[in-house]
């Protein structure tokens, strides 16, 4: 069994590796800590405004692996994030003078609460939890990352979709002024991601705020991201700015850019061909030099959480 | 020493432990003396010996317009040692590849090599590369006469697969694979132009 409750030690008590990202940032948010420490809660959620605070009234959630973490070194220097460039390393050089405070999400759509929020007015009402997923990118590479963030059916709920809402569309910050690699063209900006309103309201998928107990990196894609664990990396979009209640399928960026290589769905899948890639093993990230690749999982072995939700769909044509 | 014997004596060695540099770097940076490998060392390595593999294809194929443009008719006698160096890279490309990437896993080799275009096309390029290392003897290249250079000018395909291995591989970003396609275009370009110039002409 693949899928069980945290183990006794969570991850975010590991606090030593913390420290390698960015010192300098690490000791600026230190001094900042011990106010966030007393107005944190469990009941609300605090997000500190530099990436590696340390995160306060964080509980531990259900559905974590218990398969070994990676460091936090690999998870915050072997990113994808094209916004600051599209080397692996880049986005970790490109994005250290990044600011993400302040920072407001936009809701807007078939929804009975839509409005423009701070992130701290966006994330408050909830509770931080931590859980660990495994990632997998559709480069054919995995870790495993101890996320801290809010379950997003528990956002979704607050703003009371309407039936209209077939899914949900979420848009990436586009200032070409803060993030370099928007100045040239790659994807077509802002980056776009979608979540059928189904997938979005199951309780896998997070509106990811922290890694390791801290508040996320910017490579990461601070202050607010997705993640869901039974679908390719790049549907986790970062540095959220807008959600949308929408009734029409939204199209997700690398679907514009190489619509016969990544869907809409992008759910792991290990029988689906890709011309680069095979899908059917994947590296886990820190294993070493000699390990071998290990069998990539349908659904990155979620499948008993959300195999229900794709009923009566060809998964080989819904890519 | 006479040109020819200081040639074989000094500037062969070390040029040939220049070349070297990328691959001890490679080591060093394994043993984190130099610098590191990343999250992902088997893609580092096998990146960075498939960008000099590719280059030295390139520095290769350079000698013959540079001694064209300078008269630098020297230059030949370090040919075969750089367009060997490709091979050496493109062959641990290539190892690392089989080795630490596919762990000799066949299922998973050929279908890289059967399914994936871009390594269907590295992968003719490497052949192409192992069938002129492996002539590069000057005995036989004397032996094989004419049809030594008939393979030998298979580097042009080389350098043309090469960088279209690297196009097609690449997710999105294509400003790099295409520097190395300006590159090899200069030097292809260059050989078409001089054929033109030098054209046998017509006889009354």
């Amino acid at each position: 069994m693949l899928i069980r409750k945290s183990p006794d030690i969570r991850p975010s008590e590991i606090t030593s590796e913390t420290n390698y990202l960015n010192r300098r940032q690490f000791l600026q948010s230190s001094a900042l800590a011990g106010g966030s420490l007393l107005a944190g809660s469990a009941m609300s959620a605090v997000v500190p405004d530099t990436p590696m605070a340390e995160l306060s009234g964080v509980i531990p959630g259900d559905y974590s692996t218990t398969e070994t973490p990676n460091s936090i070194e690999d998870i915050v220097t072997y990113n994808n994030y094209y916004e600051f460039g599209t080397g692996k390393d880049d986005p970790y050089r490109n994005s250290q003078d990044f600011k993400a405070h302040p920072w407001t999400i936009e809701v807007d759509g078939h929804a009975e609460i839509t409005g423009t929020f701070d992130i701290e007015d966006f994330v408050n009402p909830h509770t931080l939890e931590e859980r660990i997923y495994r990632m997998r990118c559709v480069e054919a590479w995995s870790m495993v990352i101890p996320w801290v963030g809010i379950p997003l059916v528990d956002i979704i709920k607050r703003f009371k979709p309407t039936s209209d809402a077939k899914y949900v569309r979420f848009e990436t910050l586009h200032d070409r002024a803060r993030m370099p690699g928007q100045r040239r063209g790659s994807l077509e900006w802002p980056y776009r991601e979608g979540l059928t309103i189904a997938e979005a309201t199951n309780p896998l998928p997070m509106l990811v705020v922290g890694v390791y107990g801290h508040s996320l990196p910017n490579q990461n894609g601070a202050p607010l991201r997705l993640i869901v664990p039974w679908k390719y990396g790049f549907k986790g979009i970062k540095g959220i700015v807008k959600m949308s209640f929408v009734s029409r399928q939204p199209v997700n960026s690398w679907q514009m850019a190489a619509s016969n290589e990544y869907g809409f769905y992008a759910n792991v899948n290990p029988t689906v061909r890709h011309p680069r890639w095979s899908q059917a093993r994947e590296r886990r990230i820190g294993a070493g030099f000699f390990a071998e690749k290990q069998e990539t999982l349908m659904f990155n072995g979620y499948g008993e959480h959300v195999a229900h939700l794709y009923d009566g769909l060809d998964l080989r044509r819904n890519f | 020493m006479d040109t020819l014997t200081q040639i074989r004596r000094v500037w062969k060695p070390l040029l040939f432990i220049t070349c070297l540099i990328p691959a001890i770097l490679v080591v060093t940076d394994a043993f984190e003396i130099t610098g590191r490998l990343g999250a992902n060392p088997i893609e580092e390595i096998q990146d960075r010996f498939g960008y000099w593999g590719l280059r030295f294809i390139m520095i290769a194929l350079a000698v013959t317009p540079l001694r064209h443009m300078t008269g630098w008719n020297w230059l030949i006698r370090f040919r075969r040692m750089l367009g060997l160096f490709a091979f050496f890279y493109v062959l641990n490309h290539f190892l690392v590849w089989l080795l630490l990437d596919q762990r000799l896993l066949m299922s998973a080799i050929l279908e890289d090599i059967v399914e994936r275009p871009f390594i269907t096309i590295g992968f003719t390029a490497f052949l192409l590369l192992i069938a002129m290392a492996s002539t590069s003897t000057l005995a036989l290249r004397r032996r094989l006469g004419r049809r030594w250079q008939q393979l030998h000018n298979s580097v042009y395909v080389v350098g043309l697969l090469g960088v279209w291995h690297y196009w097609w591989q690449v997710k999105l970003d294509i400003r790099e694979p295409l520097v190395y396609a300006a590159v090899l275009a200069v030097l292809l370009g260059h050989r078409v132009w001089y054929r033109y110039k030098h054209r046998p002409t017509p006889r009354a």
